[in-house]
Formats: structure tokens, sequence, C-alpha cells
């Protein structure tokens, strides 16, 4: 965890008190809507089909217990008791009325947490690797870096009024699980050939109406280096980003119409104007934000304790085990994946009372801490595996044990025509159904490792550019219809996907999808090779066969 | 369902009302023939021309401080006046989401 100082205390509760006045001048007439729009987007604040969204930002997905509960009373205070977590570590809640937010962000700035730059043209919560800290094979902690962008960016007066949103991701760990190629910056933690520690710099990736996969402009920045060369970044952007074109505002656009080599030429020539300036970090800086994240002190215990030994004869509690627990790099303890894709529920919503149980189990069994995925799904991050049978019998009896992390039924979806002003097509519905259809978890685990992403409009919340499958909401003459791809990733060979052939009306959609994974099925060159190697090998046609020909 | 955020030109293909939302909670609420805003889609003035439309749309978007974002949305009318919406989108605004929410309690007052 990190704790935040006087600083961070006094912006976060300014913030409250600004925002409040804001709001009762709102409510007055004192300010118009066009006057406020601006000021409510910078604290998270949308207005979407039926009512107000409140988005909280979880920096780069850390989460105490104590703020967790805070997220649960806010559910339930202010909301209908439920949460909606987010492809970008975040959380919203969706039935907030305006008059009740400043009260709802007084309760959250107790526990430090805080709704700013969660919207509006600026720089965004930044996200990482859920598993950081604790994942064998990580080059160090990227949350340390991510803290250090935090504070750079947070209200950064240059940076605040942008273009277009700016998203940063950073990852430390070979394996990419903070999809940093679909960011407007992407930073991969690497050491260099000195051994030295620092960042290949990606530009450029993003989805939404033109997707693009970031372009690396720079292999090695060193650390120390890592705020001048992104301040070069942004000032090229903030130069030449459009403003005259909503859907060409975004840095992949002015990437993709320079040409990476002469965006990086741009970027390396501001880069050079300022490097060994202020923004050159010292390691007292570094070894400042450093200090501020506390780890737990861990027990020296066994890798396979006897309780573990044991537990090991119940089959239900030996597919959950296989299924959401991960190597932890102390020995003796997990990681563990909470699954919130229950057969039949919304993708990545979270009731206040699961929330409360949550707190309660992450203080029992994992020193207190929570983090948040993108892939919408919790994890405990320092679970000793004597605890794993305990763990799993409590995560039971709130419903949060489905043994389903990365397969066919863990489905990102956005939130949908439910709910959001710009969705064309309804998500979760969707998401739903195919839960059902893939309910049998012995199925799952046949058909292995498959995501499903799904957008009910083309800004992608949902991902479904780089699903291995993609569902794409759109509409045609009035209905609902969906547009497949396959191929997609987002991990470290990230790839966007491929349309299959014409959109589908929504009671086909599952359809289609059975028809794809059966076609895999039947392809796949031996049971280890993942859905997304099959599409690889074989091209999109077989699938496109298989789904059309009978269409 | 194309957001009206996307319509570039509104058209008056059928009947249609004026829709927004409440600006101290969000609600979605229709403009009256009175000049007011109810939250029952029954209360709405229905229009079915284009200058009719365009007429009551300015009247509500001049209540800044009651209403936020309001739009010309179409209603079906059934046998003895009935009012429905015209859409997906606009019946989901006007019954709530499709799906069961994660907690089956009454929405807080």
């Amino acid at each position: 965890m990190y704790a935040y100082d006087e600083i961070d205390r006094t912006l976060i509760n300014e913030r409250v008190s600004e925002f409040r006045d804001q709001v009762k001048r709102r409510l007055s007439g004192e300010l118009t809507e066009d006057e406020f729009k601006m000021l409510r987007l910078q604290n998270g604040v949308y207005l979407q089909l039926h009512a107000y969204m409140f988005r909280v930002a979880i920096p780069y997905g850390t989460l105490s217990s104590k703020q967790l509960r805070r997220l649960a009373h806010v559910a339930r205070r202010y909301d209908r008791g439920y949460g909606h977590f987010t492809t970008r570590q975040n959380i919203q809640f969706n039935w907030i009325k305006l008059a009740e937010l400043p009260d709802a962000l007084a309760d959250l700035a107790e526990v430090g947490i805080h709704a700013m730059q969660t919207s509006g043209n600026n720089t965004r919560n930044v996200t990482s690797d859920q598993w950081a800290g604790v994942v064998p094979g990580e080059i160090e902690d990227p949350r340390i870096w991510s803290e250090v962008l935090r504070q750079y960016t947070t209200l950064h007066p240059e940076f605040s009024f942008l273009p277009r949103k700016f998203k940063f991701a950073i990852t430390a760990h070979p394996h990419d699980r903070a999809a940093i190629k679909i960011h407007d910056i992407g930073l991969r933690l690497h050491k260099n050939e000195q051994g030295e520690t620092g960042f290949e710099v990606m530009v450029g990736g993003g989805l939404g109406r033109t997707p693009f996969i970031a372009k690396t402009i720079r292999p090695f920045v060193h650390g120390r280096d890592l705020l001048s060369y992104v301040e070069a970044i942004m000032r090229v952007y903030n130069s030449y980003g459009r403003r005259d074109n909503i859907y060409k505002a975004r840095i992949k656009i002015l990437v993709h119409e320079l040409g990476v080599e002469k965006f990086a030429q741009e970027v390396e020539e501001e880069w050079q104007q300022i490097r060994d300036g202020s923004l050159r970090l010292d390691d007292e800086t570094i070894e400042d934000i450093r200090s501020r994240f506390s780890y737990p002190t861990y027990e020296k215990l066994p890798h396979m304790p006897d309780e573990l030994r044991k537990a090991a004869h119940d089959p239900l509690f030996e597919r959950w085990r296989r299924n959401a627990v991960f190597p932890h790099k102390a020995t003796g303890y997990a990681i563990v994946t909470i699954s919130l894709k229950p057969v039949g529920g919304p993708p990545g919503d979270a009731t206040a009372d699961q929330m409360d149980a949550l707190a309660d189990l992450a203080d029992k069994y994992s020193f207190g801490e929570i983090r948040v995925g993108h892939e919408q799904n919790l994890a405990l991050p320092h679970v000793a595996r004597r605890d794993l049978p305990a763990l799993w019998k409590a995560l039971e009896t709130i419903g949060l044990a489905t043994p389903n992390v990365n397969l066919v039924s863990d489905i990102i979806a956005c939130p949908g025509l439910d709910y959001c002003s710009l969705a064309n097509a309804r998500s979760i519905p969707i998401a739903q159904e195919l839960t059902r259809r893939f309910a049998n978890h012995d199925t799952a685990n046949l058909i292995g490792r498959l995501h499903i992403n799904i957008s009910g409009c083309i800004n992608a919340c949902g991902h479904h550019h780089v699903g291995h499958i993609g569902i794409l909401g759109v509409e045609k003459n009035g209905e609902e219809f969906y547009q497949i791809t396959i191929g997609g990733r987002a991990d470290e060979k990230a790839e966007l996907g491929v349309l299959i052939g014409p959109a589908v009306p929504y009671n086909d959609v599952a359809d289609v999808i059975e028809d794809i994974v059966e076609a895999y099925l039947a392809l796949r060159a031996n049971p280890d090779e993942l859905f997304v190697d099959t599409v690889k090998r074989l091209g999109v046609e077989p699938f496109r066969e298989r789904v059309y020909a009978t269409r | 369902m194309t957001s009206p955020l996307e319509q570039k030109k509104i058209k008056i293909t059928q009947p249609s009302v004026v829709t927004a939302n409440r600006t101290w909670d969000g609600a979605v609420i229709y403009r009256t023939a009175a000049g007011e805003w109810s939250i029952d889609l029954s209360e709405a003035a229905v229009v079915r021309a284009a200058d009719e439309a365009r007429a009551l749309l300015s009247e509500s978007a001049a209540d800044d401080l009651g209403a936020v974002g309001a739009y010309i949305a179409p209603v079906e009318i059934g046998e003895g006046g009935a009012i429905a919406p015209g859409n997906l989108r606009e019946t989901i605004r006007a019954t709530g989401v499709t799906i069961g929410l994660p907690v089956q309690e009454p929405a807080r007052v």
C-alpha cells in the first residue's frame, strides 16, 4: 500500500470543498450546465441514461480493506448497493444523485480516495499490473513509477486541457497484464545491457473508432529520465494534437499521421532541451516514494502445507485452486484472483455486501490489501497457501469463488445500452447469456484460455478489438446487431482482432459464439493450442465458413 | 439505437416527446403540456410536426436549472392514446435496465 502524505490529503480535501461549492452553485442556478459540465467531468461525474454516473479512481488498482469498505458504504448509502469495476481499474456507481455527490466524495476522501481525472481531457488514472510487487519474475514494483507519474500528472496545468483524454499503463513483467500496448503511453520496465533499470516507451496505442497498437519510440529511457521524456511526448502532443475534430484528437492519430519516426524525432528534440532540467529524478525522490509503499512481512511457510494437502482431495476446491490461484514471489504464499463473473451475472459488478465481506477476508488472509485488474476481476495479493481452503469456503459463501478466471465466461463487458448514453446496443445481457451457455466449468476448462470482450459501441470501453473474440454492438435500422472479430489480444503480443463477416442480430450472438468455439475445438492442433493461436495459425476463414455457412 | 448525442439533425417521422434528465438527481423526465417536467411518460406532451417539436425543445432547453440535456425522443401512441417509448433506448430510459440488478432491493429514495 502507498501512504498519502499531507500534500495528498490536503489536495483531496480541497477538491471536495471546491466540488461542494460547484454543485451548490449549479443547483442554485448560478452555474449553467455548460459551465458546470467540465467541472463535474473533472470529478468523474457523467450523466448517463438513468442518472449520474460517478467514476472513482483506484490508482494502479491497489485498495486497502478500509478503502474497499468505504466503497461499499458509498454503494449502499448513495447508490443502489453495488458498484461496477472497470477496464481501467476504476469503480463506477450508476445511480448517484448530484445533490449527494459532495457527501459521497467527502466520505471517500477520509480514506484517501478521490475521483480526480477519471474523466475529461487530461491524464487519467495510471494503470498497472494487478499483481505488481508480488509476482515472480518482475523487474521491480511498477507501482512506484506509477505513483511518480500520478504525482507528476495530477492537476498538472499544462496537461489538464489536452486535445483529448490521455492514458498511461505500466508493467514490469514479461507477461503484460496491464494491456500497455493499447494505451496512449505504454511503459515496459526492463533492464538494459548495463543492468540499469528503465523503460521501453510505446506511444499511440488505443481502441475506439480508430484502433492502433502502440509503437515503440524509444527502447530504453532511464528511470531518472522518465518524467522529462514523458513531458517531451506530452508537449509534442499538446502542440500538434488536433483540437478541431474529436475523432482525430487522440495521440494515436498524431503518431499515425506524422509517422512514428517523425514523431519520435520531434519528441527527441523536445527532450534534449529539458532532459537535464528540473524533471530529472534524483535517487532521493524515487526512494522517498518507494519508502511510502508498505509491504507485508511474510512468514517462512512451506509451499505445500498440510491444510492444502488435505483439501486437495476435494475436487471442487481443486478446480478453484487450479483456476484462481497463482504463484507468488514469497514461498508459501499465493496470489488469488477473485472472479467477478458469476454465471448469469453482470461482468465486473460487486455488491456492497460482497465488498465488505471481501474487505474482511483481505484483513484475515491478505494483509488488508486488494487489487483490481483491468479484466474486471479483483485479487488478494498475499494469501498464505495454508489459508487457501478456508479462503475458498468463505468466498463460496459470498458468491465470489466462480472458477472461470481466463476462461470463456470470464468476459469483459462495458455497461452498454442498459446504462450508457453513448451505447448503441446492450453488452451485459449478451455477456450473461454467454456465461449461461458456457456455465459448465469442465467444458470451459476443455476450451481453455479464451477471452471474450464486449463493447456496446465503437468507443470500445469493453476492449472488443483485443478480445480473442470481440463483440461490438452496432445499430441497424433501429435494431441491435453485433460485429464479431477474432484473433485479438491485449498482452505483450497485442493484436487487433479481424472481423469475420456481417453483423448478426442480438438473438444470434450466443449461437455464433458457440459455433466459433466448436470450430476451434475441431481445428486446434492439440489441446494445448489456445484459441488465439489457432486463429493465428489458420486465419479467420475457417471460422467465417463455420459461422456463415448456414446463415 | 443511435445516441441522441450523435444526432446531427432532428427528424420528426413519428409522434415524439421531449425528454431530459433532472438536474439534482439525474432521473429521466418528460416535458408536459403545462410546461413542467414529469417522471411519468404518460404525462408527456406529444408533438407530431417538426415546428411543434422545435418549439417544445426550445422551451424545455430554456429550463437549464431543472433539466439537463433535453432532446426529442420518438414515442408510439397506443389504443386510448397511451404513450409508449419509440425505441429500445427510450424503453430502457423509461422502464429501467433490461437485466436484473445485482442487489434486488428498491431504490433508496
